[in-house]
């Protein structure tokens, strides 16, 4: 029987958490010619172990600036730092659960987990950190299947654990938990605190779901419609384990719903 | 597996008996139609002597008597049961032809004789002349073997270039837009006369001809990739290698296999073509050689033989598929 323990990191490592540093970072793409504007003069900094929520319309940009961190494409104007260093590629300290699980189906789940260790070189000696990631997900009775089999949430499920097998420093989340049902979807988020506070990497989570923001960041950043400024960044000063109902989180997301424009909506 | 349904096949034998299999006693009457066909009519042989009329009415008689017994065995055994009870109008149907086909042929001469022969001439040419039509089995296989991994390899190898490196497709894809397409037939009469042997010429032709389809499939293969299955690689820390290896390949995979299956059916084609034209050995040898010596029978047994191979060769590639590709939802089945 393998523990999620496993996964833990052991105490004299590096600081858990990278710290953040977006300057003035700007970024188009092309559309039919047109240069398309999706991300304008976006500055934000995340000090080590802190968990950074995004929020905004659809279409604003919020994937573009995770794949800017992630370093997948270089900004068109502007700098990203981690850790005082700059941002020049991707790098396995820094892991991106995508929007879409993007499973490769010719791999077992426990092979899709698997694949930052043997892209790296590692499998063989960390075997026991793909089946500890799949515990904590609740997928070890999956893991010889293959993905075609599995349901929405399931492969988001695996997703998940193919990020946390690398140890990130810095968690990227764009809308992880958007294809769960409600119930593990609750189940997760709470998985994810609880990861989150044992193993003390930096996050960055976009998510539709303000009520979930204000349940798990410390701080929730807003931005406005396409292209993507930040129009607020709203401190969460609540203590974990948070409860939906908490008068003051209610509070709270009248106000991240006033800055979105839909306030009135939910009175 | 179902016990509780007394009135499916397997219902009790108390129930049912005699369980009779009815196709299987509805084969022994066929294949003993064919067997009294050709035993009761004389030949009609002005022309030839057919020496195995009568062994092959014997075994005929034979198959029906097995099926007879089938008819009332087979559902005690259900393993064997499963196996023959799909097949049985097949056997039926098979008799009945062989009837036919004896009756058309060599008993009331329907149909022009020399060219159509009965199907005791076959056993005949199997009898006398298993060597020769064995050596050129293996000949035709051999040099398939060789041309087909060779283009096989090479396409593979041309298709993941074009599909990765926009620099190697600069150069290949307009050579290949140009020199594709031509039926690697064409190439015939050019390649016997610059390569050394008609042996090294063929290989080259059939490499060829197996070569394009794998590259262009490939190639399309490797294009088409979803982008997000690189970006996920390489956020985990994947090089270069990891991607083309890891990523490109097995995605592309089952496109590869669409060019390997039209690669085959097109290296049979050249096979034939560049045996019968310029080397000596095989079976597009062996059927230009009976149609020179006007020997029909050999040229039915030949057919026969390379329909089985190719045949043959196909399913071995699509169970080698099955193999690698069962990730898959709803593969083809061969
Ligand atoms: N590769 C691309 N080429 C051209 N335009 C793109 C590309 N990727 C994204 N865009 C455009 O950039 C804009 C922002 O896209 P992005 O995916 O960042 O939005 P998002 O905020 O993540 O939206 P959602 O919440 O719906 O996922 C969109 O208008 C989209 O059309
Ligand atoms: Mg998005």
């Amino acid at each position: 029987m393998v523990s999620a323990a496993t996964l833990e990191r052991p105490a004299s490592a590096l600081p858990a958490g990278s710290a953040l540093d977006l300057r003035h970072v700007s970024h188009a793409y092309q559309l039919k010619g047109e240069p398309l504007p999706v991300l304008d003069d976006v500055s934000l900094t995340a000090a080590p172990g802190e968990f950074v929520a995004l929020l905004g319309p659809s279409g604003c940009g919020k994937s573009t600036l995770l794949r800017l961190v992630a370093g997948l494409e270089p900004p068109a104007r502007g700098e990203l730092f981690v850790d005082g260093a700059p941002v020049t590629g991707p790098d396995p300290s820094r892991v991106v659960v995508f929007q879409d699980p993007t499973l490769y189906p010719w791999r077992t789940v426990w092979r899709n987990a698997a694949l930052g260790l043997e892209a790296r070189g590692l499998l063989k000696s960390q075997r026991g950190r793909v089946d500890a990631a799949l515990t904590l997900v609740g997928l070890d009775g999956f893991a010889s299947a293959y993905p075609h089999q599995l349901s929405g949430g399931m492969a988001q499920r695996a997703a998940l654990a193919r990020a946390l097998v690398n140890e990130p420093r810095l968690l990227i989340l764009d809308e992880p938990l958007g294809k769960l049902d409600s119930l593990t979807r609750i189940a997760m988020q709470g998985e994810l605190v609880r990861l989150w506070q044992r193993q003390n990497f930096t996050t960055l989570l976009v998510t539709h779901d303000v009520e979930e923001a204000l349940l798990l960041a410390t701080r929730v950043v807003v931005f406005s419609p396409r292209p993507a400024r930040i129009r607020a960044e709203v401190p969460v000063d609540l203590p974990y384990p948070r409860h939906r109902d908490d008068p003051r989180l209610v509070e709270l997301r009248r106000e991240v719903l006033a800055l979105l424009g839909v306030g009135d909506a939910t009175g | 597996m179902s016990t509780s349904l007394p009135l499916t096949d397997e219902a009790p034998l108390a129930l049912r008996w005699p369980a009779v299999w009815w196709s299987g006693l509805l084969a022994a009457a066929a294949w003993a139609l064919a067997a009294y066909v050709t035993h009761h009519f004389p030949d009609q042989s002005e022309i030839v002597e057919w020496t195995q009329t009568g062994n092959f009415a014997v075994a005929q008689a034979l198959v029906a008597a097995a099926f007879l017994l089938l008819a009332f065995t087979a559902r005690l055994i259900p393993p064997l049961f499963r196996r023959v009870q799909g097949l049985g109008p097949w056997f039926v149907a098979l008799g009945l032809f062989l009837a036919a086909w004896q009756a058309v042929t060599a008993k009331f001469s329907l149909l022009p004789m020399p060219f159509f022969v009965p199907p005791q001439q076959l056993i005949e040419v199997y009898q006398d002349d298993w060597v020769r039509l064995g050596e050129s089995v293996l000949a035709s296989l051999w040099l398939l073997a060789r041309g087909y991994a060779l283009g096989a390899g090479i396409g593979f190898l041309v298709g993941l270039g074009l599909g990765w490196s926009p620099r190697f497709g600069y150069w290949a894809h307009p050579v290949m837009r140009l020199v594709g397409p031509l039926p690697a037939t064409a190439w015939l009469p050019l390649a016997f006369f610059l390569f050394p042997s008609s042996a090294s010429a063929s290989t080259f032709l059939i490499a060829l001809a197996t070569g394009f389809p794998v590259a262009v499939l490939t190639w399309s293969g490797v294009a088409s990739v979803n982008p997000d299955f690189y970006d996920v690689a390489r956020t985990l820390g994947a090089k270069q290698r990891f991607l083309v290896l890891k990523v490109a390949v097995p995605a592309a995979l089952p496109h590869v296999f669409v060019g390997l299956f039209m690669g085959l059916g097109a290296s049979f084609a050249v096979l034939v073509v560049a045996e019968m034209l310029g080397v000596r050995a095989g079976l597009g040898w062996y059927l230009s050689w009976a149609q020179g010596w006007a020997a029909y029978g050999n040229m039915y047994a030949a057919l026969l033989v390379m329909a089985l191979m190719c045949s043959g060769l196909i399913t071995l590639l699509f169970k080698l598929r099955d193999r690698l590709l069962s990730w898959q939802k709803g593969v083809v089945k061969w």
